[in-house]
């Protein structure tokens, strides 16, 4: 007995790797007491569609999120006209599933290279973001900080790859280049049903070289992958994006059950089946999987390299004694 | 919409044969002179990359055009906008066809998309002016006629409506050249889409007020009806694809899609055998006919216009052809001259306002120094009259003073005088 008691305390007293309970103390409870939190706060997702008009941005937001939340829904006409530089619009709704409750925030970008000529047609997209990085950043370095800051940032960016079936366009690589180091870039390969399945084989293919040639990094990025677990799952979700997805927002009867899908004069897509398109996979992967993931990378690493480049730049903010002893942990 | 020349109304009397003359075998002869010439048409195709334009016209030849042995421009990312012919020598029932597809490579695939449609208008006026050219020449035995007849523009299938880009390219070329719209890869629109997408098209291209080709009305009242079913069914929703399916027993034209076959000849799909029995079945001899009655002299009129002064006379255009580089240079020349003198009134009047500026300011500052001299001039004149009323007041003193030393020295003479006087007379000293 005596032994055991020396051999438990001297197991204790190992500092390299974790001691054996004696007994069921209950800190896994902790698991439970954060889920209770979090359902009461709930907690805010920001997702911003990008990609020219007539790619189903705003039909894909709807049907990821099982309601009318896009900015077509909200009010705005149908068939208004394509605007003349690219605005930012961004409308919040308050979903809640299983007691949780989200403020989803979806931020569109009518008018991105539909002009003729689109040169810097990413720069407000680009101070959006960053504003919001900014908003942040000032709350977070006042003196007298609210218990939960307001989170406006932009936790990832779905940008719709135009289905050519050849290549991608300037305009996309242009783009992503300049943002995959501020925000998290998922890309999808837009309207999937135009092409055939080896059609969509070939392109996926040919994107993703192009993305690798060119160096744009998008999410799930290699750098950020923690452990061997991490780094197989994204793998493998990086193997298989972009998805090529479709959009719907009506639903049929197929096989008596009720799907949602787009109806042709030759059969009926379904969104949902993933021997059609790749819908499925790209909900799973943002939502169910990922979700927590991508909030984390965003406040973790882009808003933090935001927020490093600001306070190195000449003093940065005004001078508050926080702003001060920040600057010292730096 | 694109005006046709009326045809002369006769206003002959019409006679009745009495017998068989033959000369209703006339179009006999004319086909059969044709068949041996052959024919020629050439067809331009325009639209964003990956729009399927390669793929529509094998379907619509039924040949390879863009084979995996040349692949087409479809392969090849283009950063300029690109023009490229391709000829193909198509033979059927003893007709022969010199079919030229003329593909842009290019086409608003840049970032920065303003004048990508200068090089297509570049190739259609230069093509005219060939034909211009061979028709003025002495000798004309051979005119080849390799004017665009007809350019199919491709509108993506976004849904939503005209992108500016194509607004802007229909606006400048539907003058030059017969444009027909079709809407790509129409298996991505369901038939509702599709109808609504067609009458937003419609709508925009009545407002930017663009003329596409019209189908002329035929005196057949049967064909009359087709007609107007295809210029409902306008612009035309279009499939391609070569590759043979089966469906249901029947060896068809389509694309294998998971959820089913859209197939490319089934009117209910697409919109394909429309476009093909429009373009070659029917049509193609109007397309060249308005090509040449409506573009090409629109072009040719534009053209000697700026060469003659009055525009008029055109029967001896060889010597006057020969002018017309020298013409536009001249006009160059004064339009540049033109444009030295605007520049030169402009910096003059605005040196005109610089100077006037200095010199209101030099103004206000003399005026200011003339100001300030008055007042100073008056300060002067103050302290002087001071001054004067001083030194008054002082001879005034002076005056009083002396006046009064001489009474004193009178009155010191005087008593001297009588000093002496009683001296002299009473010796009293």
């Amino acid at each position: 007995m005596h032994d055991q008691n020396c051999c438990a305390a001297n197991s204790s007293h190992n500092s390299s790797g974790g001691s054996t309970l004696l007994g069921y103390i209950g800190i896994d409870t902790i698991i439970e007491q954060m889920r209770k939190k979090t359902m009461k706060t709930g907690f805010d997702f920001n997702i911003m569609v990008v990609g020219h008009s007539g790619l189903g941005k705003s039909t894909l937001v709807n049907t990821l999120f099982k309601s009318h939340v896009s900015r077509k829904s909200a009010g705005w006409a149908r068939d208004e006209k394509i605007p003349k530089t690219v605005e930012i619009k961004a409308v919040s709704h308050v979903i809640e599933e299983g007691g949780v409750k989200m403020k989803l925030t979806v931020v569109d970008t009518p008018g991105f290279g539909d002009q003729i000529n689109n040169d810097n047609c990413w720069e407000p997209i680009s101070k959006y973001i960053n504003e919001q990085y900014e908003k942040f950043l000032k709350e977070e370095v006042n003196i007298t900080r609210k218990k939960r800051i307001p989170d406006t940032r932009v936790h990832c960016c779905i940008y719709f790859i135009s289905p050519t079936g050849h290549f991608l366009r300037q305009l996309d690589t242009e783009f992503m280049k300049r943002l995959s180091h501020s925000v998290n870039i998922i890309p999808v390969i837009a309207k999937a049903d135009t092409m055939t399945l080896e059609e969509r084989q070939e392109f996926k293919q040919r994107v993703r070289k192009e993305l690798e040639v060119s160096g744009i990094e998008f999410y799930p990025q290699k750098e950020f992958d923690e452990d061997m677990e991490d780094k197989s799952d994204n793998d493998k979700i990086r193997e298989a994006m972009p998805f090529a997805v479709v959009g719907s927002d009506k639903e049929y009867q197929v096989n008596g059950k009720r799907v949602l899908g787009r109806k042709t004069a030759w059969g009926i897509v379904e969104v949902e089946n993933p021997n059609h398109c790749e819908f499925a996979q790209l909900r799973d992967f943002l939502i169910r999987s990922h979700l927590q993931d991508l909030k984390e990378v965003t406040h973790n690493i882009h808003y933090e390299t935001y927020r490093a480049k600001r306070l190195n730049e000449n003093g940065g903010l005004h001078p508050i004694s926080s702003s001060d002893t920040q600057e010292s942990n730096l | 919409m694109i005006e046709r020349p009326e045809t002369a109304v006769p206003s002959i009397a019409q006679r009745n044969l009495e017998g068989y003359v033959g000369f209703a075998n006339l179009p006999n002869q004319v086909y059969r002179k044709s068949v041996k010439r052959g024919f020629e048409f050439t067809l331009m195709v325009v639209g964003e990359s990956g729009l399927g334009k390669s793929t529509l016209i094998n379907s619509l030849f039924l040949t390879d055009l863009y084979s995996k042995d040349y692949p087409g421009p479809s392969q090849r990312i283009k950063k300029t906008v690109q023009v490229e012919q391709s000829k193909v020598l198509i033979k059927e029932g003893g007709v022969q066809l010199t079919l030229t597809i003329v593909d842009t490579p290019g086409f608003g695939d840049a970032v920065d998309n303003s004048n990508c449609w200068q090089p297509v208008i570049n190739y259609i006026d230069s093509k005219c002016e060939d034909f211009l050219n061979a028709e003025s020449r002495v000798n004309r035995r051979s005119m080849p006629d390799n004017r665009v007849h007809c350019c199919l523009y491709f509108i993506a299938p976004s849904g939503h409506g005209l992108k500016p880009l194509d607004i802007e390219f229909m606006k400048r070329l539907h003058d030059k050249v017969n444009v027909i719209p079709l809407i790509a890869k129409a298996d991505t629109l369901t038939p509702e889409e599709c109808q609504l997408f067609k009458k937003q098209i419609m709508k925009e291209i009545q407002e930017h007020k663009i003329k596409i080709y019209e189908f002329p009305d035929t005196e057949d009242d049967d064909d009359n009806k087709l007609i107007r079913k295809i210029k409902e069914k306008m612009p035309l929703a279009v499939v391609g694809s070569n590759v043979v399916i089966e469906v249901n027993g029947k060896k068809v034209r389509g694309r294998q899609y998971p959820w089913g076959v859209a197939e490319v000849e089934n009117g209910e799909h697409c919109d394909f055998t429309v476009l093909r029995n429009m373009l070659i079945r029917t049509h193609m001899q109007d397309l060249k006919d308005v090509t040449n009655n409506v573009h090409y002299e629109n072009y040719r009129s534009k053209k000697l216009a700026a060469v003659t002064c009055n525009g008029v006379d055109t029967s001896k255009t060889k010597g006057q052809l020969t002018k017309s580089p020298l013409a536009q240079m001249e006009e160059e020349r004064r339009e540049h001259v033109m444009k030295m003198k605007k520049m030169e009134a402009e910096m003059e009047q605005v040196f005109e306002m610089k100077v006037k500026e200095k010199k209101q300011k030099l103004k206000d500052s003399e005026a200011e120094l003339e100001r300030r001299h008055e007042q100073m001039k008056r300060n002067l004149e103050a302290q002087y009259k001071e001054l004067e009323e001083k030194r008054r007041v002082f001879e005034e003193e002076k005056a009083n003073w002396e006046a009064q030393q001489r009474i004193l020295e009178q009155q010191k003479l005087d008593a001297s005088k009588t000093m002496e006087k009683n001296k002299k007379k009473g010796k009293i000293f």
